[in-house]
């Protein structure tokens, strides 16, 4: 599955999260301006998965922070200049709806 | 604003020491740098309380002179009712992962916000950076705010 194959909406986010693979996310993390997913990209890129099949929201910065493990300074070092839109962008989530 | 339209920098001014009257401000700034914007976020008059370590986190609603209550003024000054309505506003922004206001500063410094608190309020209520918590990043006058906000929107609050 590469982005070619897959539907994304206005803004470049997956239509279908289930659609997602890793290498799609790599290619995604590209297009984002992140070359390279280390081990800590995958696991903020995990646990918004999971926590978005567990409630059906995209987890908020607060939620990585405190049940994710993720504090807030490296969740903006590893994902610079809107970390919570591009986190979701490259996990294969809609677009955060929420204001935090 | 920059050429392509994009907001890249903002400043927020809390003037205001209610719960209603910071939190806005608070939400702003950490949603502006959830968007990737520089932020300067500056503490004045009343809304210091919302950084001086032991009050930051007992703000209360203001029920009285507050029509947006819709809750008479005779009761609303009644002892007791303005911790109500706070602690009924607390939980219900808990529900939508809105912190208490020392773990939402700690996520707008950590977010990469500066946080500054005004000078002249500072030397009134004769305090001293010990007094506030530890995000707050200087003390700063009038003049050096509009120097850190040259360039970008400021948004009193």
């Amino acid at each position: 599955m590469d982005v070619k194959q897959v539907q994304l909406d206005a803004e470049g986010f997956l239509v279908d999260y289930k659609e997602w693979n890793e290498e799609l996310a790599k290619e995604l993390a590209k297009e984002e301006g992140i070359e390279e997913l280390t081990d800590r990209h995958w696991h903020v890129i995990r646990f918004m998965r999971e926590e978005y099949e567990k409630t059906g929201q995209v987890p908020t910065i607060r939620r990585l922070k405190n049940a994710g493990g993720i504090p807030t300074k490296e969740l903006y070092a590893l994902f610079p200049n809107g970390p919570a839109k591009k986190a979701a962008r490259i996990a294969g989530l809609p677009k955060p709806q929420g204001c935090v | 604003m920059s050429d392509n339209g994009k907001l890249e920098k903002v400043s927020i001014i809390i003037s205001k020491g209610s719960l209603e009257g910071v939190y806005p401000g608070l939400i702003m700034a950490n949603g502006a740098r959830m968007e990737g914007i520089e932020v300067n976020l500056f503490f004045t008059f009343f809304g210091l309380d919302a950084i001086i370590k032991k009050r930051m986190n007992k703000l209360k609603v203001a029920t009285v002179g507050n029509p947006a209550l819709h809750m008479p003024t005779l009761i609303g000054m009644l002892p007791g009712v303005s911790s109500f309505v706070t602690a009924m506003m607390k939980k219900e922004m808990d529900k939508i992962d809105i912190p208490p206001v020392d773990e939402f500063l700690e996520m707008i410094s950590d977010a990469g916000a500066k946080i500054y608190a005004c000078r002249a309020t500072v030397d009134m209520f004769h305090l001293t950076k010990d007094d506030f918590c530890e995000q707050v990043d200087d003390i700063i006058n009038v003049g050096k705010f509009y120097e850190l906000a040259a360039g970008g929107e400021i948004i009193f609050t």
